[in-house]
């Protein structure tokens, strides 16, 4: 690598494309830093906000050019776009948000997170797969000369409009009614309501704001990338990772750490391959990576992020969990009996010849949602990352299975040992977070795993990730494979239950529901959850081993965010307070995936309205539903 | 005396799934200053909760200045003219003295129908609070702070000041303060719902008593009674 002129020149041309990409960033992170301020709502479908907007405009210049003349149409569209998403942000907030303001963190995310599928396809349906071109903005299409360089003006023009709405924005709270009501709801918003305010006007007020702000952001890019449908995961990821980094609450914070996040990954595309030694890295490969370690490893030292302070508690609303109960003997008998019932599954392949392989894909399901809740439910813990160590467990048996030629019960272990020794090293920073920094670490190290699976091509087959995973006698029939899979679950299910009721278990339960009583009775707080987070991707594992061998291969679509989702989706819609509701969970997705979901191009909005229909009906899942039944029948005369 | 202006019948309040109130039944007249007597965790915070719509609640009847306030909202109970000092306070603590005051200064028709306080008013009672105004709330003594949560209340312009436990965590000398600010409050017709532990100071301030303990109403009667009760009966209410 030489320092020459042209290096410098391309540094500083990425330097400015930095800062309009930042402004980008800021404009959608600011408003989900002010939602979850005053909210204490993570808000996931704050992407589908900017990706609204961004439609929205794309669909609009044109047509308002057509009346107003381009110039004016363009930024006509520009401003009807971002008032537009803000009318349906408040819409969002008084048909949705009201209901969850009270339920636990987990299901706000997830019921954000459906908004997120439903739009998704809503915009599929409205402006269908195809991306869509935007106009050029009038008057700022050509370019500067810097340097010798040739900047774009627009993208100049981006670079300085992040800090004018953060300077907007400092003034709005500073000095306006409206922005002392945020600041004084962000510390208490209790208090606010106790001196009359209207609390449930200013949080649509706050809502719109914010959806407002990234649906500007998006409206602003019309000029830059074309409106496309990957765009409202992919701002998503990186507007949390600038929160984050940047303090959750805090504009300035977002503002800095959407500069750092933009300035290293342009960073990483100037410097380009760089060579130390014999060893070439290509930098421009690692931006993916580059801003989840940025993240992680601000974090680690300030766990609040750069300028966030530790939130204030909120009052806890809902009720407690239920302490667990052991089984009686009718129940286990009852389970040694299904047991019986499954292990004879495989003589029915004559007259259902897909029964097995449903079933395999159930029982994956269900190792995978168990060991999430038990680092979930139990652990109280809730990741956002699960599919890391599924995508371990996955890719590691795998390449044991191709690349050494291991045999398949070894490559099976190694694909857990990698999983283990992913989730040591990743839970050892995760555990000493709470609440939404965990889940959003967590989050941060799955999407790590994934980008190296998808960059990493030498290794790990890139996109089309590993092929040919077949397992060797026994197991290379479905049967063989099926009741391999069905001994596996089931010892793994039973290690789960004993170590719930075993005192390393009730340590567990005991960290959960107060991690200062539970460090002042002498219990190691943070090494309990650690083993707990270890043990739980260690299983994980296992189940990703499992499916790279029951697929034949493993690719990085199958351990994406979507992935982590549906971990989620199964632990809930069985019920987060049972130990069986990840199981009943888990085969009732991957039933439902398998039959209803893949006959439609809308599985997304069906997903969606799913996790709707359990965050706002049935709260307690599956299990708690039959609990509730059982509980009436029990008390009827 | 007037009509009743906080009638409370039958209260019950739970936080999360433990019931802490039970068929609870006070009110406070016009003018009045009542205390509401009784030991730590006796439930005297969370029935003022309860009356500000701040904890889950269900009553017989709750009414205050003649409109039902049990399905009100919280902000819609305050805005009837209810001041609320909550307990330790709940200053805005990133925001100056002026700002936590404007706050609760709502714009337009929206008072408590209660007197109004202009700032020279308000900065006549509290001197202190007027030399500091810029300072931020995060960085006053908690006696300050004290005064500040009184003066939010009030400049809301309630009929009736709920104050949780005023001389929690205070030094002695700014008790006395308190008392004689809160007595001149009640002088100009202020009515008053206090909750104490201090016996002094609910005996300088208040007309009646209400004694409650373990979330059920132990007595009730005239403040001079009950300083009778506690002096002359064996089986006292405050034991």
């Amino acid at each position: 690598m030489t320092f020459d002129s042209s290096l410098l020149q391309s540094l500083l041309f990425q330097s400015v494309n930095g800062f309009a990409s930042a402004s980008g960033l800021f404009l959608v992170a600011a408003g989900l830093s002010i939602i979850f301020g005053v909210t204490r709502i993570v808000n996931m479908a704050h992407g589908s906000f900017y990706m609204l907007g961004l439609y929205g405009a794309v669909t609009l210049a044109p047509r308002l050019g057509a009346v107003l003349g381009p110039d004016l149409g363009y930024w006509a569209a520009v401003a009807c776009a971002a008032l537009g998403v803000a009318v349906l942000g408040a819409l969002v907030e008084v048909v949705l948000l009201r209901r969850i303001y009270g339920a636990p963190e987990l299901y706000q995310l997830l019921a954000t997170f459906a908004l997120l599928l439903v739009i998704s396809d809503a915009v599929l349906w409205l402006w269908g797969p195809e991306d869509i071109l935007g106009p050029r903005a009038p008057g700022l299409s050509g370019a500067v000369e810097l340097l010798g360089r040739n900047l774009p003006r627009y993208d100049v023009f981006l670079a300085l409009a992040g800090p004018a709405v953060l300077a907007g924005l400092h003034l709005l709270l500073a000095r306006s009614r409206f922005g002392r009501l945020i600041r004084a709801a962000t510390q208490d918003r209790e208090m606010v309501a106790a001196l009359g305010i209207n609390e449930a006007l200013l949080f649509t007020a706050v809502f719109a704001l914010g959806a407002g702000i990234a649906g500007l952001g998006g409206a602003l890019q019309m000029a830059r990338e074309p409106a496309n449908l990957a765009i409202d995961l992919s701002v998503l990821g990186d507007a949390f990772v600038v929160v984050v980094v940047g303090g959750m609450g805090s504009i300035r914070g977002a503002y800095v750490a959407a500069v750092l996040v933009a300035q290293v990954k342009a960073l990483c595309i100037a410097l380009g391959t760089v060579e130390i030694g014999a060893l070439a890295f290509n930098l421009s490969r690692l931006t993916l990576v580059a801003e989840f370690l940025i993240m992680a490893l601000v974090l680690v030292v300030r766990p609040h992020g750069l300028f966030g302070r530790p939130q204030a508690a909120i009052p806890h609303r809902g009720t407690s969990e239920a302490p667990l109960r052991p089984l009686g003997r009718p129940a286990r008998l009852a389970l040694l009996a299904g047991l019986a019932l499954l292990a004879l599954l495989p003589l029915a392949e004559g007259t259902f010849p897909y029964a097995p392989v449903l079933a395999l894909d159930m029982l994956i399901a269900v190792l995978f949602a168990a060991s999430l809740h038990f680092i979930m439910g139990p652990g109280g813990m809730d990741s956002f990352g699960h599919a890391a160590y599924f995508g371990l467990g996955a890719y590691g048996a795998a390449l044991a299975a191709t690349a050494l030629g291991a045999p398949t019960p070894v490559a099976l272990l190694a694909g857990i040992g990698v999983a283990a020794a992913g989730a040591v090293l990743f839970g050892w920073f995760c555990v000493r977070l709470e609440g939404v920094y965990l889940a959003m670490l967590t989050l941060a190290f799955a999407q790590i795993v994934w980008s190296v699976a998808f960059q990493w091509e030498e290794v790990t087959g890139g996109s089309n990730g590993l092929f040919g995973v077949w397992p060797d006698w026994p197991f290379d029939s479905r049967a063989g494979l099926y009741l391999a899979a069905l001994v596996l679950v089931a010892l793994a299910l039973l290690a789960i239950r004993r170590m719930v009721f075993a005192p390393f278990g009730l340590a567990l339960r005991a960290c959960r529901d107060s991690s200062l009583r539970a460090e002042a009775l002498g219990i190691p707080v943070a090494r309990v959850r650690w083993l707990a987070f270890a043990l739980a991707g260690t299983m994980c594992g296992a189940a990703g081993g499992l499916y790279a061998f029951a697929k034949g291969s493993i690719s990085p679509e199958a351990i994406s965010v979507s992935r982590s989702i549906d971990g989620l989706v199964m632990v809930l819609l069985g019920g987060v307070e049972s130990l069986a509701g990840p199981v009943l969970g888990a085969t009732t997705l991957t039933f439902l995936k398998d039959n209803v979901m893949r006959e439609t191009d809308y599985w997304r909005a069906l997903l969606g309205a799913l996790i709707l229909a359990v965050v706002l009906v049935a709260p307690g899942g599956i299990a708690g539903a039959l609990r509730r039944l059982r509980f009436r029948a029990g008390r009827a005369p | 005396m007037s009509a009743p202006m906080l009638e409370v019948e039958g209260l019950d309040a739970w936080y999360g799934a433990a019931r802490i109130l039970f068929d609870l039944s006070f009110e406070v007249r016009r003018g009045e200053a009542v205390a509401l007597i009784g030991p730590n965790g006796a439930g005297k915070s969370t029935t003022l909760k309860a009356l500000m719509g701040l904890v889950r609640r269900r009553a017989r009847r709750l009414v205050f200045d003649g409109v039902d306030i049990a399905d009100l909202p919280t902000y819609r109970i305050a805005r009837l003219g209810i001041g609320y000092v909550p307990e330790d306070r709940r200053i805005f603590t990133d925001l100056t003295v002026a700002e936590n005051l404007d706050i609760a200064a709502r714009p337009g028709a929206a008072g408590g129908h209660g007197p109004a306080w202009s700032r020279e008013a308000l900065f006549d009672l509290f001197p202190n609070l007027a030399r500091m105004q810029d300072r931020r709330g995060g960085a006053m003594s908690g006696g300050e702070q004290q005064m500040l949560s009184l003066a939010r209340a009030l400049v809301s312009a309630p009929q009736l000041l709920v104050l949780d436990e005023p001389s929690e965590g205070v030094a002695p000398i700014i008790v006395e303060q308190m008392i004689d600010t809160i007595g001149a409050l009640k002088a100009s017709g202020l009515s008053i719902l206090l909750s104490e532990q201090n016996y002094a100071v609910c005996n300088s301030i208040c007309d009646r008593a209400y004694v409650i303990g373990q979330g059920e109403l132990r007595w009730s009667g005239p403040m001079a009674s009950l300083d009778e009760a506690r002096n002359h009966d064996s089986a006292s209410p405050l034991d």
